[in-house]
């Protein structure tokens, strides 16, 4: 069937309001369960021995003593995962990591398992299991990766994306390229040319909720996984695959999820969990530490790049180019590539490239945050364009504006934009009473811009009507930030009921057909479409029993307001059949009312931000105070304006802990000196003052409500805007993140005596 | 192993258990007596998901042992609501929206309502320092400090 | 591991004396279930101050404040006539954690845990504060500075435990202040941190000082220098610039995960120039 998908600027009745979220009452009564919350009869506890060695090779694991250990059930090495990924590498590659196999590549990767009675049982256990490592030199820092003579870390790895073909292993697992036109003729002809390069450190989704699953694996081979995840099915088709299981046997049910933010798209800990169940025959519990948490999950890339800008003296861009060194810990990925293709989104560039390189090093394997990779290529950029800015005295706003990619420019990254809201979050923030606020001693205004893309993805979703008019809509995007009240707000608009009437269900991997994951801010644009295109299913199958019940054509038949309405002067004699009646009427007019859909949810629409911040530096210590922070972000449709709001405030407080204080601190060992949240920074509630938000609605017209994704595109601007912001409190520009108070402390001191020198 | 037998009160209901010396009071809350609201994000005393009140004082239970809590009384968020009827705090999180994936809520209602109690009309400031040994990822923590205000104006309400 | 929570100073001490094995106190426990979880420390023996009625009071006395080793931070923050007399001290032990911790935490383990960034024991140094320590010799009383001799590590002896701290009452026109440097605004361990507690003369001149630096060395430092560049001085800038040299003079950081020895040491001074005159304000002077 072909759906509509065309925008088409209808008038909302309630798509738009803010009803309260169905599953509030369980959340704030502690009722809801989350990954660590569920128990089984005869359940053990799982936990993971971990490298101590940023790169080794493991010459013998003997654990035959933690075996013999009275309450242990089973102990398990790589030799318990067999390869049965038939020449898959990624897969491999998540095997690899999940679990060591003859090297262990950084600091905390899993070598050995073990299930026992009791956390202390285990505990010791682990302790019996005597590991042989011949310690290898290590590299964990990106550029250091690249040198001649670095340390490789995987020795099958040939670099992808140059010519000729290379022959010798290195750390550059690939490196390509984006952009168009002739950059060296566009610098030639600028009037002002400014370079800088720049380091972002790494940081952690820092999601309050350690990975924890409950794993159950019976002698029949079949199983059930209860796990904090964004993408259950994603998790069964990849545990099955590694486990060597049916998919169809293996029913995977996603927990509330306490925070994903992209790390919980992979698996980690889940099919050693599974493993260990199948091997002692009794349910396994494997909650992760929250040190395991940050040494062995999936953290974002540190990073190094290079930019530049050049432009004509009344501020045009004549010329931009971006190389970016990215880290994806100790397995090749695309992270590198993803930050070439974001740094010059959001400008209409004559003269554009970005060169991206994935580097591998001994740190864990990285996995997306929020807008991956995005927020780094932003910082470096939008650093640049202020220098830039500065360098012609225009201010900076008006130079983006001058600047901005609008509908029909040809994005550096390739596609053509159709309508987008770059120049109007622009505008938002030259207008916003933000720009106009005084500003005290030792404080300073930035700004930044930031874009992201968007996915669709396979969606299915699931919309039964139950004899009483209420309605049941499962849908299998997990929902990691209020999703259900969005999905039922357009389940109740497009059948025209009251928001009550629909309870929104994450059903489990056997009640749907696949669904991606949760991530590319996709969760509501794609659920949200496949929960339309089912609901208007649901809508065809009312409109025939009303026809059958009235005995006309059902092309006579129209949908209004919840209920069906016989068209035509004829038919002028029969009344209204509303939902609920049609409902109760079912068991009679042909059985149970529902729509379905499967749908790849193609046109995700862009989404852009413009960020405004006010920051306070002392400058005797570098001690640094978010004064005023505002949000201008276009969410093409706001569904549910409340948790659109909740989106770019939690991402903006996210980008403020990563511009400010947060980064992983490795030693010359290369071991990870700060996985905890005493030493790994968050931002804290008195850190950060209320964060103002305004959402600006360009629709996407590939989606019927015109709906972007929206839980992204915020984390991208802060980096920069509060770079920019203490560049402007304190007469420095920092090109490092976090800009942490030692290190603004350096920046003016050093400014400060090269000014009494020079 | 020997096991601590503990007699204690839990949300006003006298509760016994026996715990290993080890157990710490969120582990017994948890795994012994059902009481899952309390939630491990750190195990360290650094993010709060764990909070709950001894003798009226706000702890992390990660930090305190199960065999402490032998004649004192324990309050949790399963404690909050009254004969089912919701706390203005639980209400006026749900209004404010100020929960997105809820992890940390129960920690953050715990810890509000105890600012709450001994200060009943805190500013800005005030609740934000207070809450500061709660961690939330996913807020950016502007719709909880709004809530906690809300609702501290609903309790005062009430008290007239 | 065992647990014991007797009811009395000597049953505790005895009870240490005699352990076989590990053996700790368990106060607050906001410092120890870290190490014991972490597997830092495997105790045979936890002994639980908290049941000891002597530990858990606080009193005023004509000397001054005898503050119980069991009496948890915040209660300290909750003693209208303690932030008076001792407002440095006071503010120093309330800045330990979130109030999650300082519902637990005590001064007493905060000392004894020995961390070179503990909050409150510069300021208890800068006090002059004493601990009252009980053994299996009877009793004694040691000066607060002698009790720490490195990072963890104490100079108490076995069986020995720390069963109150005291402070002297104040001089009159004497004020204390305690200031400390973390990136955030909560929740972080001391990267640098100074207490400075003041006595004035006539006409506001400095009549005496005690200026104790934290987290630049393995335990605090009482700088007699900086002590010794304000005293007789109306606390100008002239003073404080040399209070900030001495200070920075006598710093001896390490670089770690939350600071390097160049940050450590400039801020410092400035933290020094800062607690001084705020302590001065409080003395009276102007």
């Amino acid at each position: 069937m072909a759906h509509d998908t065309k925008f088409t600027n209808q008038e909302f009745k309630i798509v738009g309001t803010r009803p309260l979220r169905p599953d509030g009452v369980d959340k704030v009564t502690g009722r809801a369960k989350y990954g660590a919350d569920a128990f089984a009869p005869g359940q053990l506890v799982g936990v993971v021995l971990r490298s101590p060695h940023a790169h080794a090779k493991i010459k013998k694991i003997d654990t035959s003593k933690a075996e013999k250990l009275k309450g242990v059930k089973a102990v398990i090495t790589s030799a318990d995962l067999p390869d049965l990924t038939k020449g898959d590498r990624g897969m491999l590659d998540t095997l690899e990591n999940c679990m060591a196999r003859g090297r262990a590549l950084y600091d905390g990767h899993a070598v050995a398992a073990v299930a026992a009675i009791d956390a202390e049982t285990a505990r010791k256990a682990l302790k019996l299991i005597k590991v042989d490592y011949e310690i290898l030199p290590h590299v964990t820092d990106v550029d250091e990766a690249m040198k001649p003579g670095a340390p490789i870390v995987q020795p099958h790895v040939r670099t992808t994306g140059v010519e000729p073909k290379p022959t010798k292993a290195s750390n550059v697992s690939q490196v390509t390229e984006f952009g168009h036109g002739d950059v060296e003729a566009g610098f030639a002809r600028a009037d002002v040319v400014i370079e800088r390069s720049y380091k972002t450190e790494q940081t952690h989704q820092g999601y309050i909720e350690p990975h924890a699953c409950l794993a159950s694996v019976g002698p029949d081979g079949q199983g059930e996984l209860w796990v904090t995840t964004q993408g259950h099915f994603t998790f069964r088709t990849v545990c099955a695959t590694l486990l060597g299981m049916d998919i169809a046997k293996l029913k995977v049910t996603s927990s509330e999820i306490g925070g994903g933010f992209g790390g919980k798209t992979h698996v980690w800990v889940e099919p050693l969990a599974l493993a260990l169940s199948r091997k002692a025959n009794r349910p396994v519990k494997l909650v992760m530490t929250r040190d395991e948490v940050f040494r062995a999950t999936g953290p974002t890339c540190s990073t190094s790049i290079d930019v530049k800008i050049g432009a004509t003296k009344d501020g045009r861009i004549t010329a931009a180019k971006a190389t970016l060194r990215y880290q994806d810990g100790a397995f090749p990925s695309i992270w590198g590539m993803l930050g070439a293709m974001t740094s010059w989104a959001c400008y209409d560039l004559e003269n554009v490239k970005s060169i991206g390189y994935d580097v591998l090093v001994n740190r864990p394997k990285v996995a997306a945050y929020r807008a991956p990779s995005a927020p780094m290529a932003a910082f470096a950029v939008e650093s640049t364009m202020d220098l830039v800015a500065a360098e012609i005295g225009m201010d900076p706003v008006d130079f983006r504006i001058k600047n901005a990619a609008k509908e029909g420019t040809r994005a550096s990254y390739g596609p053509t934009y159709g309508p987008i809201g770059i120049g109007p979050t622009l505008q938002a923030a030259k207008n916003h009473p933000h720009m106009k606020a005084p500003l005290k001693k030792n404080q300073g205004r930035g700004m930044a811009c930031g874009f992201w893309f968007n996915f669709g993805g396979q969606t299915c979703t699931d919309l039964n009507i139950g004899t009483d008019g209420t309605v049941s809509l499962t849908v299998g995007t997990v929902d990691v930030g209020g999703a259900r009240a969005s999905l039922s707000l357009i389940a109740a608009e497009e059948l025209g009921i009251p928001y009550e009437r629909v309870k929104c269900t994450i059903g489990d991997t056997a009640s749907l057909g696949h669904n991606d994951t949760t991530e590319g801010s996709r969760g509501t644009f794609s659920s949200g479409m496949a929960t339309i295109f089912a609901a208007r299913n649901a809508i065809e199958v009312l409109k025939e029993r009303a026809a059958k019940t009235w005995d006309i054509d059902v092309a006579d038949v129209e949908w209004r307001n919840g209920s069906a309405v016989a068209l035509r002067a004829e038919h002028g004699n029969l009344n209204e059949l509303t939902l609920a009646e049609l409902a109760a009427a079912s068991p009679r007019t042909g059985g149970p009312i529902a729509g379905h859909n499967e749908v790849v949810a193609d046109g995700a629409g862009v989404s852009f931000a413009t960020h405004i911040c006010d920051i306070e530096v002392d400058p005797e210590t570098g001690k640094t105070q978010v004064i005023r922070y505002t949000v201008i972000q276009d969410a093409g449709k706001a569904i549910h304006p409340d948790y659109v709001e909740g989106q770019f405030q939690g991402a903006a407080a996210q980008g403020i802990g990563w511009a400010l204080n947060e980064e992983y601190v490795y030693g010359a060992d290369g071991r990870l000196q700060n996985a905890g949240f005493l030493d790994y920074r968050i931002p804290v509630c008195s850190d950060l003052p209320f964060i103002d938000t305004q959402i600006l609605e360009i629709p996407n017209p590939n989606h019927p409500y015109g709906v972007r994704g929206v839980g992204e595109t915020s984390i991208v601007p802060p980096l920069a805007a509060i770079a920019n912001a203490v560049s402007n409190a304190a007469g420095v520009r920092m090109t490092h993140i976090p800009m942490s108070p030692p290190r603004i402390l350096k920046a003016i001191k050093t400014a400060q005596r090269e000014r009494t020198a020079g | 192993m020997s096991g601590i037998h503990v007699a204690t009160t839990i949300n006003g209901d006298a509760v016994e258990y026996v715990c290993d010396p080890r157990e710490t009071l969120l582990d017994v809350l948890r795994n012994r007596l059902g009481l899952t609201g309390a939630k491990e994000g750190c195990g360290t005393g650094d993010c709060g998901a764990c909070s709950v009140t001894l003798d009226g004082r706000l702890v992390c239970a990660c930090l305190v042992l199960g065999a402490e809590a032998q004649g004192r009384e324990v309050t949790t968020v399963e404690g909050l609501s009254i004969d089912g009827a919701l706390h203005p705090l639980q209400t006026q999180f749900i209004a404010h929206a100020a929960l997105q994936c809820g992890i940390c809520t129960p920690g953050f209602l715990v810890a509000a309502k105890a600012l709450l109690d001994r200060n009943p009309d805190p500013n800005e400031q005030e609740i934000r320092y207070a809450l500061a040994g709660n961690l939330c990822r996913c807020t950016g923590y502007d719709k909880i400090v709004r809530a906690v205000s809300a609702a501290a104006k609903d309790v005062r309400k009430k008290q007239r | 591991m065992r647990y014991e929570a007797p009811t009395t100073t000597k049953e505790a001490a005895g009870l240490l004396a005699k352990a076989k094995g590990s053996a700790f106190l368990l106060a607050g426990g906001t410092d120890l279930l870290v190490r014991l979880k972490s597997g830092l420390v495997e105790p045979d023996l936890l002994v639980d101050v908290k049941r000891i009625p002597s530990m858990q009071t606080m009193t005023r006395t004509s000397a001054g404040f005898r503050i119980g080793a069991a009496v948890p931070c915040a209660v300290l923050g909750e003693n209208a006539a303690l932030k008076k007399a001792w407002p440095g001290v006071v503010e120093a032990a309330n800045l330990i954690g979130s109030d999650q911790i300082q519902s637990r935490c005590t001064i007493a383990g905060n000392l004894c845990n020995a961390s070179p960034a503990a909050d409150s024991v510069p300021a208890m140094v800068a006090a002059g504060a004493k601990a009252i320590v009980v053994g299996p010799k009877g009793r004694r009383t040691v000066a607060v500075e002698e009790v720490v001799t490195g990072p963890g590590k104490t100079s108490l002896k076995k069986g020995e435990i720390i069963e109150a701290i005291t402070l002297p009452k104040p001089a009159p026109k004497s004020g204390d202040a305690y200031l400390r440097f973390i990136p955030r605004t909560e929740m972080d361990i001391a990267v640098v941190s100074a207490g400075v507690n003041l006595t004035l003369g006539p006409k506001g001149v400095i009549k005496r000082a005690r200026v104790v630096l934290g987290a630049v060395g393995p335990t605090v430092l009482l700088v007699a220098a900086a002590a010794k560049a304000i005293v007789g001085t109306r606390l100008d800038d002239a003073a404080l610039e040399k209070l900030a040299s001495a200070c920075e003079a006598a710093c001896r950081p390490i670089d770690d995960k939350r600071g390097t020895i160049e940050f450590r040491t400039e801020v410092a001074g400035v933290l020094a120039r800062r607690a001084a005159r705020i302590a001065y304000q409080r003395a009276g002077g102007k």
